[in-house]
């Protein structure tokens, strides 16, 4: 087998050095009960060409989102990732290389975290962020917890602009973690009165920017009202390209984002991995969650990196620890790095402007259609559109004729039938003139 | 360039053992390598982009107001930037990796070729159920195989690593319970289990009752049943434990937990010791999480992203969080909410199905092992561990009697008197060119260190490490304690400064702050 160097010499030897006569002897230890003496019934071993015969054939069966016209976003979301990026990340001493606990062996990764970690709170506008989560959703009930943990209270208000999946993901953890959600009704583009469900028991309130439904909004006088009453604000970024266009949470007065970072150097990858991003103030870091990449010396006084602050983590702290998480997303970080560093200043700003100006023209466009309406005031580059008829039908027929139109919101919120005609479209730099004369024919069709 | 990495402690030009400092900082292949920061040329860019067609902009008044501080680099730059990191860098491809308890082997590459293929990598969670069933065939023919290989009859696919597995089966053992009606307070776990275990339950409300082992390095079966009562909601137990031992009363273990209406969760962070040679479900086992970037050789990339799906036994398979992909009238399907069939799920773990790009990885290794391979690749791993364990046994000081599983502990008995420690002995082995074993974990030993070489090293080099361990063994004996203390010396960095990092976190560039070295 092409992945194993022993030799049946080498076995034979190295049984011998051991003193035994066979392998089963060195697994003498499992219970007569429970040794298998036959192979498990799975196929038996293939060479490189048939594995990757079978597994194409797989691939060939799915529509990917670069060959048709494509608009589905609902926090994942389809860029252009230079070829450089997954070049490097494909560098194995980057790719199979483990957590950098040997700091001498791995100022590789360190430096990149670093960066990462610097280039995070500079989007967001916040202080500090840590070296990444699993995804959007999970970092979401972090924070939740980190509020909880912060303000010593137990209950969390979620707007119904929040991702549904990040309110489902955080109903779980309150369920078992133990913690109440005041979440609210999902009515798009609607002004929540959510600081009027402040009291002394809620330790955060949590939005989203864009949100949802794409609708953007100014979350400062209601950071400050949070504040006043001794609760947190957290927002939560599911498309982090949007900074490179409005104003960052941080300037909001927010005390905690947590973002989903696929965006950037990441691909769709059917929902994952994905990249969990983290940040919040100075003074709250000894509750954050998840790893730190530190800056320090070593012996001759020369500057290095080091995780540190590893007494929040669960292996030093186990049952205090501030979170369970150990393996993160390290290599998603490091693409989201290299991309944001070929984008830099002029590029990320230049790339959200060309999201937006597309999302603006196609959706200047799509509401001349009869019928169809567009719900937003402010959005960056998805929408909610309201359609004459069920957008599930919709989407079911353009899909028909080779389009991928969005999202409609009944797959997420299906026992809602006042959603039922509404359609989530995003437009990304990815999307040509062609592709959105398509989309334009193909939905006047359908609805007509 | 670099002048601010230059050596500038006067300590280091009077240690003789450091080499001489060169005009440029570089030590041959070993380049400085400035923060992206440091490199930034306002107005230079890795990316050409169009200008848009004039449009009006839409964005409610909420423009970015001043820059973000982003830097401007040309993509030669960024390229040599991040191939100078990734030089810094020791890796599996590079050489054994020998961390006991992560099972760093070889990462095949067709694994990337296929998880980047556009059916792959280029879908969208959301996209129309129509337009992906190759994908969730791939998602059904990976659970199958995980199915088979632990004997359990579901599988729960989204936890994005370990430790959210770990989440995925002490929730649902929960749900479980209060489905019965009962509110048990306690998990019970060995005080060899990895951090991750106390901090999951913990995690999920419940208390952490520490098990003490044997002399054998196993649970003690007689105070585990001693604290097995009617408030026990599970044992969470690694198995083979952390002290590379097969738990050898593991049925004896199952069956009391069981009478006493627990569960038994098994860690499977070990799975790769018994692959194919030992099912999960054949020890009394009712949740298992298996970790893809370990057994299944999908990368651990510097630190994730891995892979955590949860093996679970019937009476648990009906809280599986959500997505469920079942077999359905017109083909597989997704369940993505609580609808009648899943109205008992925990719900959702993670953002929409999963770490999809890691089970494409994950079944091409199996595929390509197959069933024979998998076997195979279990009792190397094993055979690797033991060949080590003999090879060392008169050089460092075993912790536990007798035939070990997949990884080798020892502790640092040899090490007496020598006024040299654990993490000396890890540094000095990096200056001989290998990453260290696994230091001071598990806890039950001192100074430990705990050595897995995994299937995918060769006799020679696990020669070659043995011969070197020796020699370091012999070299600490001889009383060199001021070479150890001063190790690693040819590595970029030589020891860092922890407690400094930690005392005064910086934890970000800041143009504003003052380079330590510049102090000097």
């Amino acid at each position: 087998m092409r992945y194993l160097p022993l030799t049946d010499r080498d076995r034979r030897d190295m049984l011998a050095a051991i003193g035994v006569d066979s392998i089963d002897a060195l697994f003498a230890d499992v219970p007569g009960a429970a040794r298998l003496h036959d192979l498990v019934d799975l196929p038996t071993a293939k060479g490189e060409l048939e594995v990757e015969r079978l597994i194409s054939q797989m691939a060939s069966r799915n529509v990917p989102a670069g060959s048709v016209p494509f608009f589905v976003g609902g926090g994942a979301y389809r860029h252009h990732i230079p070829a450089a990026v997954d070049h490097l990340i494909q560098r194995g001493e980057f790719l199979t290389s483990y957590t950098p606990y040997q700091p001498e062996l791995a100022q590789g990764t360190l430096q990149y975290l670093f960066e990462f970690q610097t280039q995070v709170a500079l989007l967001t506008g916040m202080e500090v962020a840590n070296a990444s989560l699993y995804d959007g959703a999970t970092a979401c009930a972090e924070a939740v917890m980190m509020a909880n943990r912060l303000t010593r209270r137990g209950k969390a208000v979620l707007s119904g602009g929040l991702h549904p999946h990040y309110r489902e993901v955080c109903e779980t953890y309150a369920r078992f973690v133990g913690f109440e959600l005041a979440a609210q009704d999902p009515v798009p583009v609607a002004d929540e009165d959510l600081a009027g469900l402040l009291g002394r028991d809620i330790s955060c309130i949590v939005v989203q920017n864009p949100d949802f439904f794409g609708e953007i909004r100014d979350y400062s006088d209601l950071a400050r009202t949070c504040h006043d009453s001794g609760a947190l604000l957290v927002v939560v970024v599911t498309e982090i390209l949007s900074l490179g266009a409005i104003r960052p949470p941080g300037a909001m007065g927010a005390d905690i984002v947590a973002a989903e970072g696929q965006s950037l150097g990441n691909a769709l990858n059917f929902g994952g991995p994905h990249l969990g991003l983290f940040a919040s103030r100075d003074k709250f870091v000894r509750q954050m969650p998840g790893r730190l990449a530190g800056q320090t010396v070593d012996a001759d006084g020369r500057r290095g990196w080091v995780l540190t602050l590893s007494t929040r983590e669960q292996h030093i702290r186990r049952e205090k620890a501030t979170s369970n998480i150990c393996t993160n997303s390290g290599l998603c970080a490091l693409a989201f790095t290299i991309h944001l560093a070929l984008l830099g200043e002029t590029g990320l700003t230049g790339l959200a402007r060309l999201n937006h100006a597309a999302a603006v023209t196609l959706a200047e466009r799509l509401t001349r259609i009869p019928g169809v309406r567009l719900l937003n005031r402010a959005f960056f580059n998805e929408f909610a559109l309201q359609l004459p008829s069920p957008a599930a039908a919709a989407v079911d027929a353009l899909a028909e004729k080779g389009v991928l139109a969005g999202i409609p919101l009944s797959r997420l919120y299906p026992d809602r039938t006042e959603l039922a005609n509404i359609l989530l479209v995003a437009v990304t730099e990815t999307v040509t003139a062609d592709a959105m004369d398509r989309f334009e024919r193909a939905i006047g069709e359908a609805l007509s | 360039m670099n002048d601010w990495s230059r050596a500038v402690s006067n300590r280091a030009a009077e240690d003789v053992a450091t080499p001489a400092v060169t005009a440029s900082g570089n030590r041959g292949l070993q380049i400085e390598e400035k923060l992206i920061f440091e490199q930034d040329s306002p107005g230079r860019c890795g990316v050409d982009l169009v200008e848009p067609p004039s449009f009006r902009a839409r964005l409610g008044g909420l423009e970015r107001q001043g820059a973000i501080g982003l830097p401007g680099l040309s993509e030669p730059q960024v390229v040599r930037h991040f191939t100078r990191l990734s030089q810094k860098n020791y890796a599996i491809d590079s050489g054994i990796y020998p961390l006991g308890s992560c099972t760093m082997k070889h990462n095949p590459r067709i694994n990337e070729k296929l998880a980047r293929l556009p059916g792959f990598a280029d879908i969208h969670p959301l996209q129309p159920g129509s337009t992906v069933p190759g994908a969730l065939a791939l998602i059904d023919t990976l659970a199958h195989w995980l199915k088979i290989l632990t004997g359990m009859p579901a599988i729960a696919l989204s936890p994005g690593a370990g430790a959210h597995g770990e989440l995925c089966g002490i929730m649902s053992i929960r749900a479980a319970l209060e489905a019965r009606g009962e509110r048990r307070s306690r998990v019970l776990v060995p005080e060899s289990a990895h951090g991750t275990n106390p901090a999951t339950a913990a995690a999920c409300g419940y208390g952490v009752d520490p098990v003490a082992g044997n002399r054998r390095g196993r649970v003690d079966v007689t105070t585990l049943k001693a604290k097995l009562d009617a408030d026990v909601a599970a044992l969470m137990l690694t198995n083979p434990n952390t002290c590379g031992l097969f738990e050898d009363q593991i049925l004896e273990i199952a069956a009391a937990v069981h009478e006493a209406g627990a569960f038994f969760y098994c860690d499977g962070a070990n799975f790769n010791a018994i692959v194919g040679r030992v099912r999960p479900a054949d020890l009394g086992i009712d949740c298992m999480h298996l970790n893809l970037h370990k057994t299944f050789s999908t990368p651990h990339g510097g630190g994730g992203p891995g892979s955590g799906p949860v093996a679970l036994a019937a009476s648990l398979a009906a809280y599986a969080p959500l997505p469920w992909l079942v077999h359905g009238p017109d083909g597989l399907e997704l369940v993505e909410h609580k609808t009648s069939q899943a109205r008992r799920a925990i719900g959702r773990l993670k953002g929409f199905h999963g770490q999809m790009g890691m089970f494409v990885r994950a079944l091409a290794y199996m595929m390509s092992h197959g069933a024979d391979g998998l076997r195979q690749v279990a009792e190397d791993a094993v055979l690797n561990a033991n060949y080590l364990r003999v090879r060392l046994e008169n050089d460092l000081s075993a912790s536990f009697p007798g035939p070990c599983m997949h990884e080798a502990l020892f502790d640092d008995g040899f090490l007496k008197d020598t006024g040299i420690t654990t993490l000396d002995l890890a540094k000095a082995l990096i200056d001989e060119g290998y990453h260290p074993m696994t230091m001071y974990f598990p806890l039950v030993v001192h100074g430990a260190l705990l050595i897995e070489p995994t299937e995918t090293e060769s006799k020679a080099s696990l020669d070659q490490f043995a011969d070197t361990l020796k020699a370091l063994a012999a070299k600490a004996r001889s009383g060199d304690a001021a070479g150890f203390h001063a190790s690693p010396r040819w590595t970029p960095r030589r020891r860092l400064d922890e407690t400094a990092a930690a005392r005064k976190p910086i934890l970000r560039w800041d143009p504003q702050a003052v380079d330590p070295e510049a102090e000097g």
